[in-house]
């Protein structure tokens, strides 16, 4: 439950940074689709003979799975530093407004 | 080679390893040791069940087919775990809000607890999820059959299945149905699943350590060796690279043993947090082998073998009896974990959608029905149980285990992602209804079967091979791989797309056209609002139920020491010392959450309101929903202009009261003074024609004289006769009114003619000509009769010294009113009450007056149709002369 009457226009300093690490953790995810769904452009023998040379299967291997690691690190990166501050109102984080 | 026998010895070991774990895991819960057992790792590690069978074989032999296509299967999860906050968190919240035990309980209750819906959900559930099940038994039977290779004929497959099979359903039995929890949690099952998690996963990353640097001799001779084989470059379907990973991600919310672990389980919502990136972290080490142990398989094990069993064949192959060993065991915890957590759920909705609520309306008595339900309700899981993975094990004898894992593992995604959009809808959308939600559900489920589920027996099987060249019934656009005659598409994206897109479509439509239940409506808001509130303002009319039937019930359902000790908490809650609480509305909501933990929200809902009373809810519900303290407000306003009315009314009829007593005291002085009146002029009267008669030789002038006074105390009595008449005329609404125009001056100018004719001392009487200067349309001589009569008396009562009267009209809007305003001593207010009622005569006056006049100003104005009105001035009286609005014509 959000006290949206008495919230004053600018947050002090600290949970300003909480807030928009909230927003980095939201956006995480899209982030995710489209780094996933890059390949989706990639040349593939498919596309016929003039399409350029396509990707070798050890490099879109290590590409999906440099953006999971990559993904997970960000997530707990991002869950640890939240966890490490906590805001003064339980609620609000759980709103994360 | 190991043996068969060895094999089963390990398998043998492993199961009691795990019976036991469950069973210490049940026993210290008992003890109430319960922190360890659910840590946020045990909770991330039971989420597993995801990878079953499936992954552990099935991926590999996908990846041998398709190269990294597999992958997608595991992306949709992981975006939908790092992704926690859009949408499991808010799904985890209701759940627990909700006490949902099932996804069928969460739609049903969010769609005003419809058991109607339930049980669609349940049903498609099992349609959906038995050929996975066999999937994993049949996973199994084949892993065992590559050990057995060499020994031909020493195994008998489908009797291994059905010992397998047979042991799951004892284990699922055992630890799944011990008791009847609160919260449906199941802390040994939980953490046996936890620990299959770790072997499988410790088994799969064995073999591929093993394959990478056992056999191609590291990471960079691997990554050579990757790119060299059949598999080595990119090549990509991208619809279904899209589509794939869209529908695990559909999938992983929507399946109903992920709905078990990940909701019903959960035990602390921070722990899904952890999980948003623990799980992920499972994943890709599930995943990050797969494509080497394909590569390598394909490279060295003979042409035409299973690449589904790679992951068994490979270690074997190489001589690596224990490390096949343990991959045997990765694969068969995969296959038993995933079977009896699917089976836990789907039991749980059998028994609380199907089972229970049949049992429940089969007996006639209700839930008050004496004796414990419990007992139905383990004896109804149970059943359900074994007949789950009995469908299961049916289901594998009959398609004979031919198709490729893969296959079916989709094919099942896509029935059960069909759940999504009523999920989905239902906690994002306050709109959906329970109609929209059937029919998206029905709409989704039916292009499955008919796109996925019937064309995977093959052509020729269900459907003929004609229906898929021709079409259902020869109709071309009903192809199962070409609807709408869209040819081309591959068939999974094909299902996929057609079918989600027409249940979100259907979901939406039919949710926007139709009205939901006041019930339906204080759930959608209760879950799409999950956040602003968790509490449930759901109206029960609590009054009706006692609380010794409420007791009777729970303790039926979660047993006499549970039932007691809520009973008592709530009872020291409300401040009573023993006994019952009082079942007050919140008490019998917080009691609908508790049973719907244990037997459903449908069959809750069902049971309260047979003692409650269910007819009460709608009504209830409206009040709640058009918000309660204003329905007080409008009910305590009722109240008081109810009093208001009551106290006015009493206030009239004192009045009333007061005038009869006065005009019954005025009666009866009329009466007095009325026979006073007759008596006078008729005593007058004898003595004087006594004297005419009696007296000899009396003058001509004397006789004159006499006879004079004869008649006109004659005359005196005849007006008075007349007036009484006159007034009984009027009252009695026998008096014919003659309607003719004239103007209201002339009228004026005759009545006070009349009225001071032969007066000795005339009133002075002032007036204003130009306001007279109207028409009226009325009864000129009833309307005179007023005016004199009111002139009259101001000319006999006002007692001024220079007595005066001001006659003037006006004019508001239609209405005309004369008022005769005199300079005489004002009326007491005693008598203004009376003044226009018969006989009232003011003071104590001379006797000249009957006290009728102003009786019969007042009937003749009611007759016209107008009303005369005494006002009250500081110094002298005031009667106004209402007109009715229709008599004054324009004015001249």
């Amino acid at each position: 439950m959000s006290t949206q009457g008495a919230t004053p226009v600018f947050l002090e300093r600290r949970s300003y940074r909480r807030r928009r690490m909230m927003d980095a953790l939201r956006l995480l995810p899209i982030l995710g689709v489209f780094l996933w769904m890059l390949p989706l452009f990639w040349p593939t023998p498919a596309d016929g003979p003039t399409a350029p040379e396509a990707v070798p299967l050890s490099t879109a291997a290590t590409y999906v799975f440099v953006v999971w690691l990559a993904l997970i690190a960000s997530a707990f990166s991002l869950w640890s530093l939240l966890r490490a501050r906590p805001e003064m109102d339980e609620d609000a984080s759980q709103e994360l407004r | 080679m190991a043996s068969v026998n060895l094999l089963i010895g390990v398998s043998l070991t492993y199961v009691t390893f795990l019976f036991a774990i469950a069973f210490f895991a049940e026993r210290a819960t008992a003890r109430g040791q319960v922190t360890w057992l659910r840590s946020p790792l045990v909770y991330t590690l039971s989420l597993s069940i995801y990878c079953t069978a499936w992954t552990f074989y099935g991926a590999v032999g996908y990846a041998a087919r398709s190269g990294m296509e597999f992958v997608t299967i595991y992306l949709g999860p992981s975006l939908v775990m790092i992704g926690w906050w859009w949408a499991l968190r808010k799904l985890v919240r209701v759940g627990r809000a909700q006490r949902a035990t099932s996804v069928a309980d969460l739609i049903s209750s969010r769609f005003g607890k419809s058991n109607l819906l339930a049980i669609v959900v349940t049903i498609m559930a099992v349609i959906g999820v038995t050929p996975y099940i066999a999937l994993q038994l049949q996973s199994v039977t084949l892993s065992l059959a590559i050990f057995a290779e060499p020994e031909a004929g020493a195994l008998n497959q489908t009797g291994a299945a059905f010992w397998v099979a047979f042991g799951l359903a004892l284990f699922t039995v055992l630890f799944g149905t011990r008791n009847l929890n609160v919260n449906e949690r199941h802390n040994g099952v939980v953490i046996a699943i936890a620990v299959e998690a770790v072997v499988k996963l410790i088994a799969l990353l064995a073999v591929g350590v093993f394959v990478v640097w056992g056999v191609a001799g590291g990471v960079a001779p691997m990554m050579e060796r990757i790119d060299a084989s059949p598999i080595g470059t990119w090549e990509m379907d991208r619809s279904r690279w899209l589509a794939l990973t869209a529908l695990s991600a559909a999938a992983f919310l929507a399946l109903p043993r992920m709905f078990q672990v990940m909701v019903v389980e959960n035990e602390d919502e921070r722990h899904l947090q952890i999980a948003s990136w623990a799980f992920p972290l499972y994943l890709m080490l599930m995943s990050l082998f797969v494509v080497p142990i394909a590569v390598i398989g394909l490279d060295l094990m003979p042409a035409g073998s299973n690449p589904d069993l790679f992951v068994l064949t490979i270690p074997l192959a190489q001589g690596q009896v224990g490390l096949a060993t343990l991959s045997f065991l990765g694969g068969f915890s995969s296959a038993t974990s995933m079977v009896i957590v699917a089976t836990l759920a789907l039991s749980t909705m059998v028994s609380n959608h199907i089972v229970m609520p049949v049992w429940l309306s089969s007996r006639v008595e209700g839930a008050q029905v004496s004796g414990d339900v419990r007992n139905v309700v383990i004896l109804s899981r149970r059943a359900s149980i074994l007949l789950i993975i009995g469908l299961g094990y049916v289901y594998y004898r009959f398609s004979g285990g031919g198709a490729a894992l893969a296959a079916i593992g989709l094919i099942s995604f896509v029935g059960v992602a069909q759940f999504l959009p009523a999920m989905l809808g239902g906690i994002i959308w306050r709109g959906a209804t329970r109609w929209g939600a059937l029919a998206g559900l029905l709409m989704g489920f039916t292009i499955w079967v008919f796109c996925s589920l019937l064309p995977s027996f093959g052509p020729g099987v269900v459907l003929s091979s004609s229906v898929f060249e021709q079409g259902l019934f020869g109709l071309g656009w009903v192809r199962p791989h070409a609807l709408f005659g869209i040819e081309g598409i591959d068939p999974t994206v094909h299902a996929v797309a057609w079918s989600i897109t027409l249940n979100i479509a259907a979901f939406i439509i039919v949710s926007l056209v139709t009205f939901p239940s006041p019930l339906e409506r204080l759930q959608g808001a209760q879950f799409v609002n999950v956040f602003d509130h968790s509490g449930r303002a759901q109206g029960w009319d609590a009054a009706r139920a006692t609380s010794e039937d409420l007791m009777v019930m729970t303790q039926r359902i979660l047993g006499a020491e549970e039932a007691q000790t809520l009973f008592r908490l709530e009872a020291s809650r409300q401040g009573l010392d023993g006994g019952l609480p009082e079942p007050t509305q919140g008490f019998v909501q917080h009691l609908e959450r508790e049973l719907a933990a244990s037997v459903g929200a449908a069959t809750a809902h069902a049971m309260i309101s047979q003692l409650v009373g269910g007819a009460s809810v709608s009504v209830q519900d409206l009040m709640a929903v058009a918000d309660e303290s204003a329905q007080i407000l409008e009910y305590s306003n009722q109240l008081e202009a109810k009093s208001h009315e009551l106290s006015r009314t009493a206030h009239q009829l004192r009045e009333a009261n007061q005038k009869l007593t006065a005009l019954s005291v005025q009666k009866d002085a009329f009466l007095s003074q009325i026979s006073h009146e007759l008596r006078t002029p008729m005593t007058s009267i004898r003595s004087f024609s006594e004297i005419l008669r009696d007296t000899e030789g009396m003058g001509q002038v004397e006789k004159t004289r006499y006879a004079s006074i004869i008649h006109g105390e004659a005359m005196r009595l005849t007006r008075l006769l007349d007036d009484l008449l006159d007034l009984s005329v009027l009252e009695n609404g026998q008096v014919s009114l003659r309607h003719e125009t004239g103007g209201l001056g002339d009228l004026l100018e005759k009545s006070i003619r009349t009225a001071q004719a032969g007066s000795t001392e005339p009133l002075t009487i002032r007036r204003r000509h130009v306001d007279e200067a109207v028409m009226l349309s009325t009864d000129h001589d009833r309307l005179g009769q007023v005016f004199i009569n009111l002139i009259t008396n101001a000319r006999k009562y006002c007692d001024a010294e220079t007595p005066e009267l001001v006659i003037s009209v006006s004019r508001d809007g239609p209405n005309l009113s004369v008022s005769f305003a005199d300079n005489g001593t004002p009326i007491p207010d005693d008598d203004r009450r009376v003044i226009f009622e018969k006989f009232a005569r003011v003071g104590n006056q001379d006797g000249s007056g009957a006290g009728l006049g102003l009786a019969i100003c007042r009937e003749i104005m009611t007759r016209l149709g107008g009303d005369v009105t005494h006002v009250r001035e500081a110094h002298g009286n005031t009667f106004v002369v209402h007109l009715p609005s229709q008599s004054a014509l324009a004015a001249q």
